[in-house]
């Protein structure tokens, strides 16, 4: 099941180019761009790991795409994500945040019901992907 | 991924005239004249290189090339002959053109780039090179980068990711480098990958007396200072006694002792005032401001010795 989180994410993936024309405006409008990866897609988990720090003085998308290369190398296996950070009011915002790399294949969530008292049902999603432990979850 | 752009309407002919205009290449050598005195030979040098690049533009345009062109250049020259200053001008001038996409510099040393232990070199010239991303990257005395003397030196590591980003992003980044001209070369022998990827020297020569004297009256005059008459002589003397000594830098040694004269100034117009002073006596620099200076007792002392 392919995830949707953050911008674009029910357009097709985007090409290199227009990633490129995307951190140009975040640059642009003077946000900080920053890389995150994880091989836990569940969509509650704010915890990604960042790749390095977020980039606050380039002036190019060509550098944040030296990043992102990088990053591909070393976690081409997993989710990536970029964020654009706004401190233009003295605080560190997000203004867009989406997904530039996924795993080949996808495995989805499994959907539990579990029966409680009377008649509740309570309702669990858990990805497939974290049965197996942290780093092999995409091999 | 990315397919080749092919222009709809591929033009038959372009006014070079008119592209020089339009890319408001003029403005920026108008610039440079008014800024820098002297240094015929480099400007002709950019001149030239603006003219090639802007021949190099319209053959891409007329679609009889689609290589990037190789902008790498290496400035040489002494110390205070202005390279700063022009790689400035180069930035923006390459911008003009549409070469780089941004136009700014980062200016670094070895000490940006080069780290102190293992594993510390590679992140740290990564960062420099992905701020420089878009602009020029110019790296100044070059020559220490490579330490032939030791083999353990971290420098080869970082020339070598120079080298790979020069020669797989020339779309994306400009590197100058920048040195005295002998030991420049002397880099260059060392590591032929570099020789081979720039493709403009620019030679920058000395500075005339009489051009560094017409340089110290414009830093002068942008502080709004003045030299007196008998000033402007001693600072011609000065001038003469201070290119014999060692460690003169040009435009900078010139910068220094101005900043000494304009301390001196200050001082003598506190010790001698004895009552309300006017703005032209507050902006002057004086022959004795000047013949204060440390430069006239050493060469004294040489003409004694040799005496």
């Amino acid at each position: 099941m392919r995830i949707t989180q953050g911008a674009f994410s029910f357009l097709p993936d985007l090409t290199d180019q227009q990633i490129a024309a995307q951190i140009d405006y975040c640059l642009g409008k003077g946000w900080a761009v920053n890389i995150e990866f994880t091989d836990d897609p569940h969509p509650r988990n704010t915890y990604w790991e960042m790749w390095g720090h977020p980039m606050f003085d380039i002036k190019d998308a060509a550098g944040v795409m030296l990043e992102l290369q990088a990053c591909r190398k070393a976690y081409g296996d997993r989710y990536i994500r970029l964020s654009a950070f706004d401190a233009s009011h003295g605080w560190e915002s997000i203004r867009l945040s989406f997904i530039v790399n996924r795993p080949k294949s996808e495995d989805g969530f499994m959907l539990e019901r579990e029966e409680g008292a009377g008649r509740r049902i309570r309702y669990r999603t858990r990805a497939y992907a974290t049965d197996r432990p942290e780093g092999a979850r995409y091999d | 991924m990315t397919e080749p752009v092919v222009p709809e309407t591929v033009p038959t002919s372009i006014d070079l005239r008119r592209e020089y205009e339009e890319a408001g290449i003029g403005e920026v050598f108008r610039q440079l004249d008014s800024e820098l005195v002297g240094l015929a030979p480099v400007k002709q040098r950019i001149q030239e290189t603006a003219a090639r690049l802007l021949v190099e533009r319209a053959r891409r345009k007329l679609g009889l090339t689609d290589e990037p062109p190789t902008l790498h250049m290496s400035f040489t020259g002494n110390p205070g002959t202005g390279k700063t200053t022009v790689a400035l001008r180069m930035a923006d001038l390459l911008h003009r053109l549409g070469l780089i996409r941004r136009g700014h510099l980062v200016t670094v040393t070895r000490d940006d780039l080069v780290g102190q232990y293992i594993g510390h070199t590679a992140p740290k010239t990564k960062e420099v090179l992905k701020r420089a991303m878009g602009g020029v990257l110019f790296i100044d005395e070059a020559y220490y980068l490579y330490r032939p003397e030791n083999e353990r030196d971290y420098g080869q590591e970082a020339i070598e990711i120079l080298l790979q980003v020069m020669e797989n992003q020339r779309g994306d980044l400009v590197v100058i480098l920048a040195g005295y001209g002998d030991r420049m070369e002397r880099f260059f022998e060392s590591n032929p990958g570099f020789r081979s990827r720039i493709a403009h020297h620019i030679d920058f020569p000395d500075y005339a007396d009489d051009e560094l004297l017409q340089i110290a009256e414009l830093m002068l005059a942008k502080s709004h200072y003045k030299l007196s008459g008998h000033g402007r002589a001693a600072l011609a003397k000065y001038i003469e006694q201070r290119r014999r000594q060692p460690h003169f830098a040009n435009a900078r040694s010139i910068r220094n002792a101005l900043d000494r004269a304009r301390l001196r100034q200050a001082n003598r117009l506190f010790e001698t005032s004895d009552g309300p002073i006017d703005a032209i006596a507050l902006s002057t620099i004086e022959a004795a401001d000047i013949l204060a200076s440390r430069v006239f007792a050493i060469a004294g002392q040489d003409q004694k010795v040799a005496q």
